[in-house]
């Protein structure tokens, strides 16, 4: 049955491919716009072979990387935190609610006017946008710490430490591995945005200036590369999140709205 | 006269994954009209099976089921089903009254006569208060009230229950077994009950099929001729009860070491009741 | 009494500090990248006149919709037939996994190539990048209704139309609206991305047009209108799905209390 279904699945990426092909030749579409498979293809290995192209996929990656280490680390913190001491949960719940569903884009004019090109205008607009998706799911984690688990740590005179330690991040440490793995997902979109607009050094930029340049199957090339890295990067951090939570009877999914 | 239900040389097989499972093997029995038949057996008899392919939820391999002269190939409108999940079964986002209109939305009824019947099933099970909650604010045995009033509701011929009390503690039981049974009187209808209680099958029936282990065929058909007039208390310690029961279990615990063709003799096996 | 006033407390509370403390630190500023917050709010009706409300904010605000409304209607459809049919579902996978991983604002400049840079090429954008989280939530959704509530349906010939009206869409409701709340944060992050690209009018134009004659204040009170606007938005959002999803909320909490 497993079988079947992945051969179905390579059987619909290949008559996609095929689509992708024919369709432009047979001229349904203007083959100026929608550059048939091949083409794209040939200017992916174009690409691959050019310097300059591993060097902004190096860039893109560096600016992913540190902005969701940091917000991961924020995010993680100021969740335990929140959750530890009393009465900063309700006290915060307004300010979250606020700023959560700001969009990190707008912070991009501010972030050209501080600091033009540079990595940290990347990191500015990563950081903001992945560190609510990290707070957030560790705030449900939190919440979700059994409460009989609670007293009896308590009662065995656990101090705030230990009881975090043992009780507090067992519960919610799946919880973070899923804003970890949303925040991952994020973080990728939001540093080639910043690329793309502000032109900060990375795939983004390399998209646009193919896009100015009018080099249009470079264009596809690079948004394959693109979604090829974002694939890499949910399948990895579904993984990940798998293998550390082996253990965890995780019968939650993304449905909490 | 010819029987409402009848099931004969039913079979079923399980094939997947290289093996080949056989459930039921030839199971052959009727039901009259207005009876209240129990099946009862050992676990793992294929009891939800055999439900399933007479309520035509499942495809039978060989045999057939006929409801009134017709043979079943899916599910008849003439057939409601309760499922012992009572849970999973009712729609949480609909109220009460809502579950119980639903499958009388498929009938051309019109709505002041869907209303009546819901109205009026609903009282039949008590729980004419409870139209306008959600099935997820009512007790279990509430919840399956209200299936077993979208059942009565749908006016079938023949209503099947699988295992419906199984999933509800031992004293919700007790009220539920005498709420079947008085709506069995009163509305004079056919229920086919499957259960692995044997005191349950005992209380409730008017007859008792016993399965056999799997591959299932029957083992034996008895009825039982307590007097109609049934109660929790009186009947359950009347000594022809208990005669009944311990009859009934000694036939499953023979099923269960895979001693049935041989124990018992060969005539049992027809439609005939054999007079005990 | 008392609870309210509490629970009014908690809520003002930190925001007023950090308003408070915002006001205060920026007060005396000469940078010019961070005006006083008196200046902002001095600016703000300045700048967003009723006039400006009209010709800026509700072109991004239709757009918006527009592109989310076709997202959602063509989500759902798919992901309604992909989910219901498990080999349909095995051979589209890798390929909806490839789309939906690619990141939504990469689709402007080649939206663009064929869409030119009026309100199509935005709706578009914005509609590329909303239906991904929609689809995919909604074939969850209605991959995962309950097996025994489908046979229920089957039991009282409830299908074709019935069965997906009053069962499967309802079942994946939770699922889809998740998918929907995403697709909002996506939706208002293409249609700003798409006016800052190449526009003529709209909020995102407006701000980079501040940012670009260094018109700071008013910049500013661009990002407060951008942040509200998301707030907004939300909240509505959430209004809604309290709504229509009240059952959901409730059996969830009744098989809390259960636990």
């Amino acid at each position: 049955m497993k079988g079947l279904n992945v051969a179905l699945g390579a059987a619909g990426l290949t008559v996609f491919l095929a689509l992708g092909e024919a369709v432009p030749r047979l001229g349904l579409v203007n083959e100026d716009f929608f550059p048939p498979t091949s083409r794209i293809a040939s200017a992916l290995g174009d690409e691959l072979s050019d310097g300059a192209f591993w060097t902004a996929l190096g860039d893109t990656l560096t600016g992913w990387a540190i902005g969701l280490a940091i917000a991961v680390g924020a995010g993680v913190v100021v969740g335990v935190l929140v959750s530890i001491v009393p009465y900063l949960r309700e006290a915060t719940a307004s300010t979250i609610e606020f700023l959560r569903p700001i969009p990190s884009v707008a912070l991009i004019p501010l972030a050209v006017l501080l600091y033009g090109t540079e990595l940290r205008s990347v990191l500015l607009l990563v950081v903001y946008a992945s560190f609510w998706q990290v707070l957030i799911q560790t705030l449900y984690g939190v919440q979700d710490v059994d409460p009989v688990a609670e007293e009896t740590a308590r009662s065995y005179g656990l101090g705030t430490w230990a009881r975090v330690r043992h009780v507090l991040w067992p519960t919610a440490l799946p919880y973070v591995m899923t804003g970890v793995r949303l925040a991952a997902a994020v973080a990728l979109i939001l540093a080639i945005t910043a690329e793309l607009v502000i032109g900060a050094p990375g795939l983004g930029q390399q998209i646009a200036v193919a896009q100015t340049s009018q080099a249009v199957p470079q264009m596809y090339a690079l948004i394959v590369v693109a979604g090829v890295l974002g694939l890499l990067i949910n399948v990895g951090a579904r993984t990940v999140e798998r293998r550390a939570l082996a253990w965890h009877q995780s019968v939650r999914g993304e449905v909490t709205v | 006269m010819h029987a409402l239900l009848v099931v004969s040389g039913l079979k079923k097989v399980y094939e997947g994954s290289g093996r080949r499972v056989e459930a039921v093997r030839d199971l052959t029995f009727t039901v009259e009209a207005g009876e209240l038949v129990c099946l009862v057996g050992p676990s793992g008899c294929g009891k939800t099976t055999l439900l399933k392919c007479v309520g035509g939820l499942l495809a039978p391999t060989a045999g057939q089921v006929q409801l009134a002269g017709k043979p079943v190939s899916g599910p008849p409108p003439g057939m409601a089903f309760v499922f012992q999940e009572y849970g999973r079964s009712l729609f949480p986002w609909m109220r009460v009254g809502e579950n119980v209109e639903l499958p009388l939305k498929q009938k051309d009824l019109g709505k002041a006569r869907r209303k009546e019947l819901v109205a009026d099933a609903l009282e039949s099970v008590g729980l004419s208060d409870a139209a306008g909650a959600y099935p997820w604010q009512l007790s279990g045995g509430m919840q399956q009230r209200v299936a077993i009033a979208r059942a009565l509701a749908y006016e079938p011929d023949v209503l099947l229950m699988d295992e419906p009390f199984a999933a509800v503690d031992a004293q919700t039981r007790a009220d539920l077994e005498d709420l079947v049974r008085r709506l069995w009187r009163e509305r004079g209808m056919t229920i086919l009950f499957v259960t692995h209680d044997i005191d349950e099958a005992v209380y409730l029936g008017e007859r008792v099929v016993v399965l056999s282990a799997s591959p299932t065929v029957v083992q034996e058909q008895l009825k039982v001729d307590l007097p109609d007039e049934r109660d929790q208390l009186h009947t359950r310690v009347a000594p022809r009860f208990a005669e009944l029961r311990t009859h009934v279990y000694e036939q499953i615990q023979a099923a269960k070491r895979g001693t049935p063709q041989d124990a018992v003799p060969s005539d049992v096996r027809t439609d005939t009741p054999p007079p005990r | 009494m008392t609870r309210v006033l509490l629970r009014l407390f908690f809520v003002l509370a930190l925001p007023a500090v950090l308003v408070a403390v915002w006001w205060t630190a920026s007060s005396g500023s000469t940078d010019p990248f961070w005006p006083p917050l008196r200046t902002i709010l001095k600016t703000f009706p300045d700048v967003w006149t009723a006039d400006r409300l009209r010709t800026d904010v509700r072109p991004s605000i239709v757009r918006l919709l527009a592109g989310f409304a076709t997202a959602a209607v063509v989500g759902v459809a798919l992901g309604t037939v992909i989910g219901s049919y498990r080999r349909v579902r095995a051979l589209c996978e890798p390929v909806l996994e490839f789309l939906r991983a690619v990141p939504p604002p990469v689709l402007v400049p080649v939206i663009m190539l064929f869409a030119g840079i009026g309100d199509t090429m935005k709706i578009v954008v914005i509609a590329s990048g909303c239906v991904w989280p929609i689809l995919l939530n909604t074939v969850e959704g209605v991959r995962a209704v309950d097996s025994v509530m489908l046979e229920t349906a089957r039991s009282y010939g409830i299908t074709g139309v019935a069965r997906l009206r009053s069962l499967v869409l309802r079942s994946a409701s939770p699922q889809i609206f998740a998918g929907l709340r995403q697709a909002l944060s996506i939706g208002i992050i293409l249609m700003v991305i798409s006016e800052m690209f190449a526009a003529s009018n709209g909020i995102g134009f407006t701000v980079v047009q501040f940012q670009r004659s260094f018109a700071i204040p008013d910049m500013w009170t661009g990002i407060l209108v951008l942040g509200l606007l998301g707030f907004l938005l939300s909240v509505v959002f959430q209004l809604v799905e309290r709504r229509v999803l009240g059952w959901y909320h409730g059996l969830r909490a009744s098989t809390r209390r259960s636990q």
